[in-house]
């Protein structure tokens, strides 16, 4: 059965027969936000099916499917290891939630808003399935235009500007990615990620093809200094443009390291880790303090967004398996959670409409259910040991003290100036007093928004108590990305960074002590 | 029954948190309260066998936790002598806490929250000791912080409350920050984070170097120091110490559990716990010495001061720490541990005295409303001594014990920090004794002073609300009687106050004397019984030396505020700068908020406005947006959203691609 095939084009078929449902706008409504959920959830199921079916023991894709289109330039060939498979997971499990989120706060154009996200369920679920290097293309770029449509049609009053900043940040990425991938195909002979994974490049061309593929995915990422559209679109999107926007296009900058970057391009990774670290390093204390001054909510959620993104490029190159799985883990993890607290913000916009922290305050008395739900989001952001948050930014900087104890000690004050300003947040949201009457009438969370934030509050228990449900399948697979890594040469950085990423050091004067 | 002990708070703190509401106030207390004293007696059994020499050291497992590469992190319950000490401290203290807050937190509207987060609380410390990994460790590390966090800002209407937590947690942060560098470089090194395993491979790397931040250093001291850095934290020693008088603004009994007896003494568990490393760096150890010393003095200098009642118990604690620390530092790590132990029972004691003054003043704290409480609320000054006679020392209460024998090894340790700790440790003893009986002169002695106080003056309104109060007090008592506490909080005072005279005569011989020491810790932490035979060896002097400390503080402390009061107004007006400079707590707030709180903020509005706006924004997408304005009619023409010009590149793209695959 080709189920890949059958998750990425039910979405895109519901689509379409919700855009020619008949009746009047209410009834199309209605009807909409029904369809919309049904097939939701039946991606849900189709994506747990998938979770129990796949074989964790190796590293090959599964489920894998080709059908011809347009010779040997653009093959549908799909299939899905283990880094795929968890996304995937994490796409079709906000889905349903990003349909429930918007059931009462979308009223305008019903159908055309559901059929945005069934289409952007279905690219990126295929960006994650693709296994030719120009289907991925398509549905890597296509995802893109969905998330236009959802903030230019039914964002904020700065809709246009934030979609257009977003369009031309990714704009020239995306050209310079597509030349690199015309330049490898002609040189390997094949569009076959698998293919092209074991390719071995020349080392020359691997360095402009890797900063050619690193203009793509660090505008995707968001790293910094690429990163000032991110904030502007979530703070336009509506929440659950946010959610998708946070829970899962954020990863795709991530994805495309591990899957193209970090094994196509190994020698240049290892050279360049010099480059992805200070970024990173900047990126953790310059963004972090800039959420700590935010006014807006979405903003400071935006903000911290890029600080945990910057984790994650950590781990990554970091080159060591735990660097690699906790990036991935952190992926997985940040799609929980900030894709969660952008739905608690959701909850408390839809009844005072503003984003403005300084006018909320005291919700722990008058929504004892909300502030309990925040508590646990906040404290899964700061990374509590026992949520999932913890359980991947201790991979991500334990693997990366084996590479750069530099890197690893500007990152790690990043556990610190994120406990600030989420408690800082937390405490003038939930504690003190109501900033005015409108704000204390706000009624609890209603049984629509628990059956949305519980799921997640779940999940990220389970991936922070037990995480090996969602390592093991990942492992075979970063276990391979690892091989390709292994022995490759890493750059020498002018600041000092232990560099040999097994056990460096131990330059150990045994001897000496003897001779005493 | 050790999974038994420690996760039935975790379910009555589920049961009592979330069903709170459900079940009522009564039934979430009866709950966790009920649950606890089981955990405490299940403590006691075990802590009975190891005493007994009959329990073997267990490592009980729970479940698989993270696995990645060589990494292998397990949930586990290690039991051996060390936590077994670990588990009769926390379970007996939060046991009789939560039967203390029946009385204390009676009025509250949310008290099911309140035993829930006691119990939640009880369940991370737990999780804590028993941890058979660093990295369980810091589950439990962060737990307790946690739960200190909420409890600090229980009452989260009050400003005072919130900016406290944030600050207890933040600095925390510092302090884990330290930790977690810690742990990484241990799996580094050791390749394990298992504590068992770690200690064993201690002597194998015990001098060589490694890199860190670009230098060349002992590999040891680096890894203690970093772990020392999170000890500091949670510990409250010198440098990260400023949240601990602040966490004050949470209930008192919170004080007594969490900010007295249990979790700021994990630093000191932790060292302990990991003795055998820090054994292998004398660096290390000098420097533990020292913090641990200037922490004791500068609390007990700052302590001298105060005139909150809590506030002066909280420097007390620090201080108390510090002499934790020191005894650590010198190698007497049995002896830390003793004083560790008692310090729980007085300390407790001491606090929730307080709690009990502070419950019959009407929430008024400062002791310059206080005066001649002593006959109103007789039980609670005895107890209150009994805390106070064991905190400074006095012959054979607990705090006699555990006290000298901190001096005497700092002593004996011979080393240049142990005679520096040695010589700070006594003039604190003084100090000790001269701030705690000023506590107990203040607020017992004297004439009644609360006619001046809000709180009371509150009371007194509420009480005679209606009527005409012409009548007039000249007594300083604004006709306000206090009242002696419910049994419910005089059962707890009771109980500690037993183990505040008793605990020292009962356990020394086990904690300290060289070769029942030896038979009881069996191992779990690094005991030098040449050290605690040398303790015995010391001169005559060193052994009077805390005696007369005791005397001394007291004689002082009596001659200046029971005999001539005038005395503490004749310092405030000739030395204002030493007193403004104690009062101040050494200016450690001002700063910390200049060199770290005003900077961060100021950089971040300045990389917000200046950086993302100004320059990656300016020359970035709005720069283009203005060429593209001025430029382009081209785009015009398409007349289309952006959507579709990025269709167009795409579809463009597609098929220069096509084309140039096909030449």
């Amino acid at each position: 059965m080709p189920i890949l095939s059958i998750m990425i084009l039910l979405p895109v078929v519901a689509a379409l027969v919700l855009l020619t449902l008949p009746g009047d706008a209410d009834e199309r409504a209605g009807r909409a936000r029904v369809a919309a959920l049904a097939t939701t959830l039946v991606e849900l199921l189709a994506g747990l099916w998938l979770w129990a079916e796949f074989d964790p023991s190796t590293a090959a894709f599964q489920f894998a499917e080709a059908l011809p289109l347009f010779g040997p330039y653009l093959t549908w060939s799909l299939g899905i290891d283990g880094i795929a498979l968890m996304l995937i997971e994490l796409s079709v499990f906000l889905m349903p939630l990003c349909i429930l989120a918007s059931w009462e706060s979308v009223k305008t154009r019903v159908p055309e808003y559901m059929a945005a996200f069934l289409l952007m369920e279905s690219l990126m679920i295929g960006t994650f399935a693709a296994r030719d290097i120009f289907l991925f293309y398509l549905f890597f770029e296509g995802g893109l235009i969905p998330m236009f449509l959802i903030i230019g049609i039914w964002g904020g009053a700065r809709r246009i500007y934030a979609s257009y900043k977003f369009f031309l940040y990714t704009l020239l990425g995306s050209v310079l990615m597509l030349v690199a991938m015309l330049w490898m195909v002609g040189f390997a002979g094949s569009t076959d990620i698998g293919v092209l994974a074991r390719t071995d490049f020349p080392k020359e061309a691997q360095f402009w093809l890797f900063l050619a593929f690193f203009a793509s995915f660090a505008v995707k990422m968001p790293m910094w200094p690429v990163h000032t559209w991110l904030p502007d679109a979530h703070v336009e999107a509506p929440t659950a443009g946010s959610v998708i926007l946070a829970g899962v296009l954020l990863k795709l900058g991530g994805y495309g390291f591990i899957r193209f970057s970090l094994p196509m391009f190994p020698d240049a990774s290892a050279q360049l880790i010099w480059l992805v670290f200070g970024l990173s390093m900047v990126a953790v204390v310059y963004t972090s303090l800039v959420a700590l001054v935010q006014h807006d909510m979405k903003k400071l959620i935006a903000y911290s967004s890029v600080a945990h993104m910057a984790f994650v490029t950590g781990g990554l190159f970091a080159l060591n398996t735990q660097g690699l799985e906790g990036a991935m883990l952190m992926m997985l993890s940040h799609g929980l959670v900030s894709g969660a607290l952008f739905l608690c913000v959701g909850v408390i916009y839809d009844r005072l409409h503003t984003r403005e922290i300084g006018r909320y305050g005291g919700l722990a008395d008058t929504m004892p259910k909300y502030a309990l739900v925040l508590l646990f989001f906040t404290m899964a952001s700061v990374g509590l040991p026992a949520t999932s948050g913890f359980v991947a930014e201790f991979l991500v900087l334990l693997g990366l003290y084996q590479t750069s104890t530099w890197a690893t000690f500007v990152l790690t004050t990043g556990i610190i100036l994120g406990a600030a300003y989420m408690l800082w947040l937390y405490a003038r949201v939930a504690y003190g007093k109501a900033a005015g009457e409108d704000t204390r009438a706000m009624p609890d969370l209603s049984l629509r928004e628990v059956a949305i934030l519980a799921p997640i509050v779940a999940a990220t228990l389970w991936m922070g108590i037990y995480p090996k449900s969602f390592m093991a399948p990942m492992q075979p697979a970063i276990a391979e990305v690892v091989a390709r890594l292994e022995g490759r040469e890493l750059a020498t950085v002018p600041t000092d960074m232990t560099l040999s990423p097994a056990r460096p050091a131990l330059i150990a004067p045994a001897h000496a002590a003897e001779a005493h | 029954m050790i999974t038994l002990l420690v996760f039935l708070p975790l379910l009555t703190a589920l049961v009592a948190g979330l069903g709170g509401r459900a079940i009522g106030h009564t039934a979430a207390k009866a709950i966790t309260t009920g649950g606890l004293f089981v955990s405490a007696a299940l403590a006691w059994t075990i802590f009975i066998g190891f005493w007994l020499n009959e329990a073997p050291a267990t490592t009980v497992p729970v479940l698989d936790w993270i696995e990645s590469g060589a990494l292998r992190v397990q949930w586990a319950l290690k039991v051996d002598t060390l936590t077994a000490v670990m588990l009769v401290v926390v379970t007996s203290v939060s046991a009789l806490v939560h039967l203390y807050s029946w009385g204390y937190m009676e009025e509250d509207p949310s008290q099911s929250r309140f035993f829930a987060y006691l119990s939640l609380f009880t369940f991370a410390m737990l999780m804590l000791v028993t941890a058979d990994n660093l990295v369980q460790m810091f589950f439990g590390w962060e737990g307790v912080g946690l739960a200190s966090y909420l409890l600090i800002g229980f009452w989260y209407t009050k400003p005072s409350a919130n900016a406290a937590a944030i600050k207890a947690f933040v600095v925390n942060r510092v302090g884990d920050f330290g930790f977690s560098l810690g742990i990484f470089a241990t799996f580094l090194v050791f390749g394990t984070v298992s504590i068992d395993a770690i200690v064993a491979a201690v002597p194998q790397h015990a001098g060589q170097t490694f890199s860190f931040l670009g230098s060349t250093v002992d590999v040891m001291t680096c890894l203690c120091l970093l772990l020392f850095i999170g000890a500091c934290g949670k510990s409250a020693q010198l440098g990260l110490h400023t949240w601990l008088p602040d966490a004050m603004e949470g209930p008192t009994p919170v004080s007594a559990l969490i900010h007295a007896a249990t979790m700021v003494t994990a630093g000191v568990f932790m060292v302990c716990r990991l003795s055998p490393m820090f054994e292998a760096s004398e660096t290390a150890l000098a420097v533990v010495t020292i913090v641990g010393a200037c922490t004791a003095f500068f609390a007990a200098t700052v302590g001298m001061v105060q005139n909150d009642i809590k506030r002066v118990i909280a420097y007390s604690t620090c201080s108390q720490l510090g002499y934790m620390f020191f005894a650590a530092g010198t190698g007497a790590y049995g002896v830390a541990m003793f004083h560790l132990f008692t310090h729980a029972f007085f300390k407790a004691l001491l606090f929730l005295g307080a709690g009990s003054v502070i419950h019959a003043m009407h929430h008024e704290q400062d002791m310059r409303f206080y005066g001649g409480l002593r006959k109103h609320i007789p039980i609670t000054f005895w107890m209150m001594t009994i805390g106070t006679l064991a905190l400074t020392g006095f012959f054979f209460t607990a705090g006699y014990y555990s006290k000298d024998a901190i001096l005497e090894a700092a002593y004996a340790s011979g080393t240049a920090s142990g005679t520096f700790a040695f010589t700070v440790g006594a003039v604190v003893a003084l100090l000790t004794s001269f701030y705690s009986w000023r506590l107990v002169f203040l607020t017992f002695f004297g004439a009644p002073r609360w006619a001046g106080s809000e709180h009371i003056q509150h009371a007194v309104h509420d009480a005679h609300h209606g009527h005409d109060h012409a009548h007039h007090h000249d007594d300083g008592t604004a006709g306000y009687h206090p009242h002696e506490s419910p049994l419910s909080m005089l059962v707890p005072l009771f109980v500690l106050g037993a183990g505040a005279l008793l605990a020292g005569i009962i356990w020394h011989g086990a904690f300290v004397e060289a070769e029942p020491g030896a038979a009881f810790w069996r191992g779990s932490l690094a005991f030098d019984t040449h050290l605690m035979h040398a303790l015995h060896e010391v001169p005559a002097w060193v052994v009077w030396t805390p005696s007369i400390a005791f005397f001394a503080g007291l004689g002082l402390a009596w001659n200046a505020y029971v005999r001539r009061p005038s005395i503490p107004k004749w310092w405030r007006n000739e030395v204002p700068g030493l007193y403004e400079f104690l009062l101040r707590k050494w200016y450690f707030d001002e700063l910390y908020n200049a060199i770290f709180v005003r900077p961060s903020l100021w950089f971040g509005r300045l990389f917000w406005t200046r950086g993302d706006q100004q320059t990656i924004d300016r020359f970035g997408p709005d720069g283009a947006a203005e060429m593209v304005v001025v430029g382009s009619n081209l785009a015009r023409r398409f007349q289309s959203g952006y959507v579709y010009s990025y269709a167009l590149v795409m579809l463009v793209g597609l098929a220069a691609a096509a084309a140039w695959m096909m030449r």
